[in-house]
């Protein structure tokens, strides 16, 4: 224990976090000091700070020597995903700007908060110790509280805030109560000591209980059935930049720590958790692809949808292994292009006071937009699998790891799923593409807004057609973390 | 260049995309011309390996490879034998007559229409030329897009309808298809291949588990497309509501790409359940219902569209029949049937089309006596009527002659009598259309003003008129480009058959 306290802490670990950091204070400085600054000014710096965090994540990856500090490691496999929730944010920035100007709550606090969110998302996904991981969560989810009910004078958004707040809370408590039990039960909170302490004792009554905590309060965070119920009303109600942000990033964050938790941890009782695992992919694929099918709102329609995907994602987590692990960092890359890229066509669409917002909103949009209509064709068909989109690479892994690991009668179940969930995407294209406007529609397009879509469809063909620089990215990311 | 041929033939209708895109909206006579030309120069490039093909090999001819993401061991690799090439050919034909035949037809959003063809032809050609099943797999999904949009925005009255019934059926199927290939991958040894050649030649070490899951995995996502009865329903709709193009296309090719993935997967990969008497006899019977079903049904019809639409579904029974005969007539006579399927029903497509620009109806009831005032399109008309019947001396005979003969040489004669059965109400259903909507009396005036074919028109039509007579009379041109691929399909089996009665 001394040892520890010795150490100068090895900063090199932290870089990403420390530069977002940073970048969320100089904005909440710059904001109130000059109120008059135009805000799009705070969410270029925002961008910018979030892509130098990208690229250092994505160098320390490459050099591959796993750094750490007291509770946080920089292996490769948090670098992934600090990538990815670097993506997530610059592209949230750029989406943002002319949607809260638009709706006339462009605060400064919006782009820090933001930040901070992200900055909790990347403790998270670097923590290796529970408590650690748990101040992440928190950083995060206070922060996301408060941007869902940005809208401060529309009930839905104070009831989205007031919504996810409590069930929130209730699963951090869920979470701590976890953690609380399995600290007394192996006596650490260090993940590597704790897959120590459990290793060779099997698995008790106590510890399973523990483990059922800790699961409930992360299947709350990625909105896995049956604890989903919260994530259809937050969506629709939260500001729709703030629902395209919470879409991806905390998904991506909750499944990094639970992966990380769940194979370090608990890897030697993987036994008894496979099959709590399997059975909430099931459920929330059916519950989340399902339901979507009778949605007439589009945002609604795409909280399903995330909810689908999440689980997708779980039979990645369910296979484990190499290809399981890789696999999920691989669509959550994806994913944080094809649906932060949907959003965006959401917010081109949609109006101050919610119109844009249905389905049959985007009637008649090939005619009047060919530009927005045919992005938004592309997020369609890459979020239902087709190829040569990167929603089809990201599938196929998924699926690759679950034949191999020798649950095909899983992947059966998934892409039949798939394939129920093209209905609804096609949906929307058939709205687009082969029906008349009902109004005229608005866009409100912007240089950034644009460049973010532009940059999304890009890499949706480019990771679809050439996946190979990603996978192997993927692929070595995990192997610290088995 | 010539190295590069098939990509080349591939790709090309890209690069006519490409300029249609770069072309402005408002000219579109520039759109047609330049779509046009992408399709007759695809057309060229596509008689270079037809000539060049050695019909002595059953090799894979005009290869290339290259590593494309080889993590998952994925290599870019085409190449053809006689049966994919013989498809290919048909792709580059049909859609350049596709092209012709939207001439007038189409006068809305052209530009998208004439992308959505070539995107559509481009996934079709790398779903013959394909030797890799993840690149065969990408290609095959891929052209569910262009067709849904062809169907979805250009399509009849109830175009939604048929469009999200076709992406989901045919979707429904791919998807399990995707995990019989996955299953197919990771049993295939050291490295992991997807390579088609490597896991024929893998697949006697399948264990038999693995092999009965793979076929009827495969089979689901085949039989949707080809469609095999009871997996046929979403057809009629598609091309009923499709427009002429749509239609030439989907029962021209698309339907084939099923067909080609049982002779080029489903049963070399699983030879041991593709070969068990228990499947060959719910093929057969599947074969026979679809003959039988497809032509009664077919009778019943008041829409033209929809006739033609069920004579696919009887034809492509013989298809199927003609295959699972597993002998030389049999195969080489299901591959030229798809073949001639794809020219004639492609032809009575266009026919039909022609007809309904004139009258915007298809009932067949709104015609009569169109002899008299187009003569030359009656005359067009019966040509590929008695094709479709099988007259001798048209392709049709060929086709259905072969297949009759393998499947009485098989063990299965009795679904040998089904399908000469078949080919009496063939004859009843076509000779019947042709009489009512040729011969009648003229029951509107409407039908009085209808102008005879234009050149255009008939330049259409000729090029399958043509090869209507060529297979008819002469149809060694093109199952000597078989011959050698059939064999080579047929060796294993043999070599089972033998195994199970010595």
């Amino acid at each position: 224990m001394t040892e520890i306290a010795l150490q100068i802490p090895n900063l090199k670990a932290i870089w990403p976090e420390m530069i977002v950091l940073v970048t969320g204070l100089t904005v909440l400085t710059i904001d109130f000091s000059l109120p008059r600054l135009n805000k799009g000014f705070l969410a270029f710096l925002g961008a910018l700070g979030l892509a130098v965090a990208g690229i250092v994540s994505y160098q320390t990856l490459l050099l591959d020597v796993p750094t750490e500090i007291v509770g946080l490691t920089a292996d490769p496999y948090a670098q992934f995903f600090k990538i990815i929730f670097s993506v997530a944010g610059v592209m949230i920035m750029g989406i943002s700007v002319r949607f809260l100007e638009r709706e006339q709550y462009h605060y400064g606090e919006y782009y820090a908060l933001v930040l901070f969110a992200i900055l909790g998302q990347m403790i998270m996904a670097s923590g290796t110790s529970l408590l650690v991981i748990y101040v992440g969560l928190e950083l995060m989810a206070i922060a996301l509280y408060i941007l869902a009910g940005l809208f401060k004078r529309t009930p839905r958004s104070n009831e989205a805030s007031v919504k996810y707040f409590l069930l929130g809370s209730f699963s951090s408590g869920l979470f701590l109560y976890g953690i609380a039990m399995t600290y007394g039960l192996t006596g650490s909170l260090d993940l590597s000591t704790i897959a120590g302490a459990i290793d060779g004792r099997g698995a008790s009554g106590l510890l399973l209980l523990a483990l059922i905590m800790m699961a409930t309060g992360f299947a709350f965070k990625v909105a896995a059935a049956p604890f989903h119920f919260w994530s259809p009303d937050v969506y629709e109600g939260a500001p729709t930049s703030v629902t395209a942000f919470m879409s991806v990033g905390p998904k991506a964050a909750a499944f990094a720590a639970l992966i990380r938790v769940f194979t370090v941890a608990f890897g030697p009782v993987r036994i008894e958790w496979t099959t709590l695992f399997i059975v909430l992919s099931i459920a929330t694929m059916v519950t989340g692809n399902f339901i979507a099918l009778r949605q007439t709102n589009i945002k609604r329609m795409l909280a399903y949808s995330s909810i689908g995907h999440a689980g997708y994602l779980m039979i990645g987590l369910v296979v484990g292994g190499e290809i399981g692990t890789a696999s999920v960092l691989l669509y959550l890359l994806i994913y944080a292009f094809m649906n932060i890229g949907a959003f965006g066509v959401v917010i081109l669409l949609n109006r101050v006071g919610g119109v844009g917002d249905q389905i049959d909103d985007f009637a008649g949009l090939a005619k009047t937009s060919q530009a927005s209509a045919f992005v938004m064709l592309v997020f369609m068909f890459s979020l239902a699998g087709i190829p040569p989109t990167a929603g089809f690479a990201g599938k196929f892994y998924i699926f690759m790891g679950a034949v191999q690991a020798g649950y095909a009668w899983l992947a059966v179940i998934g892409v039949l799923n798939s394939a129920v969930s093209a209905y609804y995407y096609l949906r929307v294209i058939v709205k687009m593409y082969m029906t008349d406007a009902t109004t005229e529609p608005t866009l409100n397009v912007s240089t950034a807004m644009s460049a973010i879509l532009f940059v999304a469809v890009v890499a949706v063909f480019v990771i679809g057609i050439f996946p190979e620089f990603f996978l192997s990215l993927a692929k070595s990311s995990v192997a610290s973390l088995l | 260049m010539t190295d590069n041929i098939l990509t080349l033939i591939t790709f090309f209708p890209l690069a006519g995309v490409l300029l249609i895109f770069f072309t402005p909206r408002g000219n579109e006579a520039a759109i047609r011309q330049v779509a046009f030309f992408a399709s007759v120069i695809t057309f060229a490039l596509s008689l270079y390996p037809m000539a060049r093909f050695d019909r002595s090999s059953f090799q894979m001819q005009f290869v290339e490879s290259v590593p494309w993401i080889p993590s998952w061991g994925v290599h870019y690799s085409v190449g053809v034998d006689g049966i994919s090439l013989l498809m290919v050919f048909l792709t580059t034909l049909l859609t350049m007559v596709s092209i012709l035949a939207s001439w007038t037809a189409i006068q809305e959003r052209l530009k998208e229409y004439m992308i959505a063809l070539l995107v559509l032809e481009t996934a079709m050609l790398g779903v013959f030329v394909s030797t890799d099943l993840f690149l065969f797999y990408v290609f095959w999904e891929l052209e569910l897009i262009p067709m849904f949009l062809l169907i979805g925005i250009w399509g009849g009255p109830n175009k939604l309808y048929a469009a999200v019934k076709f992406f989901l059926y045919t979707l429904a199927g791919s998807v399990l298809m995707m995990v019989a290939i996955l299953t197919l991958y990771l049993h295939s040894g050291d490295p992991l291949t997807f390579n088609i050649q490597a896991l024929t030649e893998a697949s006697g070490g399948f264990s038999p588990t693995v092999q009965f899951w793979v076929f009827w995995a495969l089979f689901l996502g085949f039989a949707f497309k080809v469609p095999m009865f009871p997996f046929h329903t979403w057809l009629p709709d598609a091309h009923v509501e499709a427009p002429t193009a749509g239609s030439v296309i989907l029962a021209g090719v698309l339907l084939k790409m099923g067909t080609y993935g049982f002779l080029r997967f489903a049963i070399p990969m699983c030879p041991q359940v593709a070969l068990d008497p228990t499947t060959v006899t719910i093929m057969m019977i599947l074969a026979s219902v679809a003959i039988i079903y497809g032509a009664l049904v077919a009778m019943m019809q008041k829409d033209m569209k929809k006739l033609v639409a069920y004579s696919s579904v009887s034809h492509m029974g013989y298809v199927m029949l003609g295959i699972f005969a597993y002998n030389t007539q049999g195969v080489s006579g299901g591959i030229l049937q798809m073949f001639n399927h794809g020219i004639v029903t492609g032809a009575l497509f266009l026919i039909v089309g022609l007809i309904y620009e004139r009258r915007h109806s298809r009932m067949i009831a709104d015609f009569g006596g169109v002899a008299r005032v187009m003569p030359i399109y009656a005359a067009l008309f019966s040509i590929f009527t008695m094709a479709s019947i099988g007259l001798p001396g048209t392709n049709g005979f060929v086709g259905e002659i072969l297949i009759l003969v393998g499947a009485f040489a098989s063990e299965y004669r009795l679904a040998a009598v089904v399908g000469a059965f078949g080919i009496i109400l063939g004859a009843a259903y076509m000779l019947w259309l042709y009489q009512r909507v040729i011969f009648n009396p003229m029951v509107s005036k409407e039908v009085e003003s209808m102008q005879d074919l234009s050149l255009r028109e008939i330049a259409t039509l000729l090029p399958l008129a043509i090869l209507v007579f060529w297979i008819g009379f002469y149809p060694a041109t093109f199952l000597n480009i078989l011959g050698p691929s059939v064999e080579h399909l047929l060796e294993p089996i043999r070599a089972v058959q033998l195994a199970m009665h010595p």
